[in-house]
């Protein structure tokens, strides 16, 4: 799982009223290198919520992203280039999303966060 | 390696092409999963008629998807993973700027999904969920195409969503249950030039689908028609299109106007299989057509009947 995917997600267990962002359990992080596009990043970067993203980023154990981040920052190759590695480059293959409001476990498995819920909790 | 896969694309593209008439002849298509390389699994659904049919849809939009520009694309009950791998063989990865993401309920579905594509050189996002559980708030308008093969068998509702692989087909009553819970998730998560090719067969009333999705705003027309010996599948191609709203309302005001032609076809098309054939019109002019019909026949009858009071007299 991409840490744009975690930026995406969210608990809905009955009850919940916002569930964002998942705390993540780290158990184990892959790195694969992809090719930066810089268009994807700007049209991106609007929809991110940067606080949850640098929180992913340094639980996986990069630190490199800034506290906050404002569109100007766009323009400089650095700040894409960190940006791009957060985003698309770290995956998190084995370890627990938390519900931020229940504490309720969500496992990823392979790379693969399993959302599901039991009957009791729809 | 390189040409076979070449091979299956151009084969795949020719069934395409008839399936949809005129529309791609000429263009080269991307390629798609091998499905020698697809991963199973005893619980998980195997690429099929309707796997192929959607692929098919996709090869034969490949221009206009390109031409779209998508970020995001999202498969819902990805199975084997064989079309949303396709999907992203033919319009390209990260360095195009494409993002993509598949769910699906069975969890040995995502698993193989995941090694489907892995073996491709392919990534999508795979998430273990009840349709997009857990995307739905922060995933809002942010779905350029959206791909839907989902469980559309007319079955017992107690069938559905079940554990293993029926609820891989199994579609409750009409086989509208799953599909009935997409659509509106389709509606919210789709971008506001969003894209949905979803699959359906007879027994789901695919016009009335299309009519549901009118109301919402879009516009559809059928992208692939197949008939097997079992089932006559269509992929319906659903965009959002506000103006084609505004301009149905106007429409409204000037039925008497729509051309014979519209209403011929219909009355060829419709009480056969075939109305798939026609490509080119979408099928709210279809439900154009069928309502003039009608009106058309109220007024035949109550000439026949004037000419009766007429004659009696
Ligand atoms: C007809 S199969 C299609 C599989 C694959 N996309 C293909 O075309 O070969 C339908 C898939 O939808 C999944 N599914 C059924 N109900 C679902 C739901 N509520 N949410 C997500 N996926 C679901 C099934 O597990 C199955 O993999």
């Amino acid at each position: 799982m991409r840490l744009l995917t975690h930026n995406m997600l969210s608990s809905n267990i009955k009850g919940v009223s916002s569930g964002f962002p998942l705390r993540i359990e780290v158990e184990k992080v892959v790195e694969k290198q992809v090719e930066m596009n810089a268009d994807f990043l700007r049209n991106m970067f609007p929809k991110i919520e940067w606080k949850a993203f640098a929180y992913a980023a340094k639980a996986l154990g990069y630190s490199d992203l800034p506290e906050e981040a404002d569109s100007s920052q766009l323009n400089s190759q650095d700040f894409l280039q960190k940006f791009h590695h957060a985003l698309l480059e770290l995956h998190l293959e084995e370890g627990v999303l938390i519900c931020p409001e229940t504490g309720r476990r969500f496992p990823v498995n392979r790379g693969i966060p399993n959302m599901l819920l039991h009957e009791d909790e729809v | 390696m390189e040409d076979s896969t070449k091979m299956d694309a151009t084969h795949h593209a020719f069934n395409s092409t008839q399936a949809v008439g005129k529309q791609v002849f000429g263009k080269i298509p991307g390629r798609i999963a091998e499905i020698h390389l697809v991963s199973s699994h005893p619980e998980v659904y195997e690429p099929c008629d309707d796997s192929f049919a959607l692929v098919d849809a996709l090869l034969a939009d490949r221009t206009n998807l390109l031409e779209h520009r998508p970020m995001l694309c999202m498969e819902v009950g990805c199975g084997s993973g064989y079309v949303i791998t396709s999907l992203a063989l033919m319009l390209g990865q990260e360095a195009n700027g494409l993002y993509y993401l598949a769910t699906d309920i069975n969890p040995h579905a995502a698993r193989v999904t995941t090694e489907t594509l892995e073996v491709h050189g392919v990534h999508a996002e795979v998430i273990s969920t009840d349709i997009a559980l857990g995307l739905e708030k922060r995933l809002t308008g942010l779905v350029d195409v959206m791909v839907v093969n989902p469980p559309y068998v007319p079955t017992p509702e107690c069938e559905v969503g079940g554990a293993g692989i029926t609820s891989a087909w199994a579609g409750g009553e009409n086989g509208r249950s799953v599909i009935d819970k997409i659509l509106p998730v389709a509606d919210s998560l789709l971008s506001e030039n969003g894209w949905l090719y979803m699959v359906t067969v007879v027994s789901n009333n695919p016009s009335q689908i299309c009519a549901q999705m009118w109301e919402k705003g879009f516009a559809s027309r059928i992208a692939v028609q197949r008939s097997t010996e079992e089932e006559s599948l269509h992929v319906i191609k659903f965009w959002r299109d506000l103006d084609r709203l505004a301009e149905a309302k106007a429409a409204a005001a000037t039925t008497r106007t729509i051309s014979s032609k519209i209403i011929e076809s219909v009355l060829s098309q419709f009480p056969s299989s075939h109305f798939g054939a026609v490509t080119a019109m979408t099928i709210d002019d279809h439900f154009k057509g069928v309502y003039i019909l009608i009106l058309n026949a109220c007024y035949g009858f109550f000439k026949i009947f004037l000419l009766h009071l007429i004659y009696l007299r």
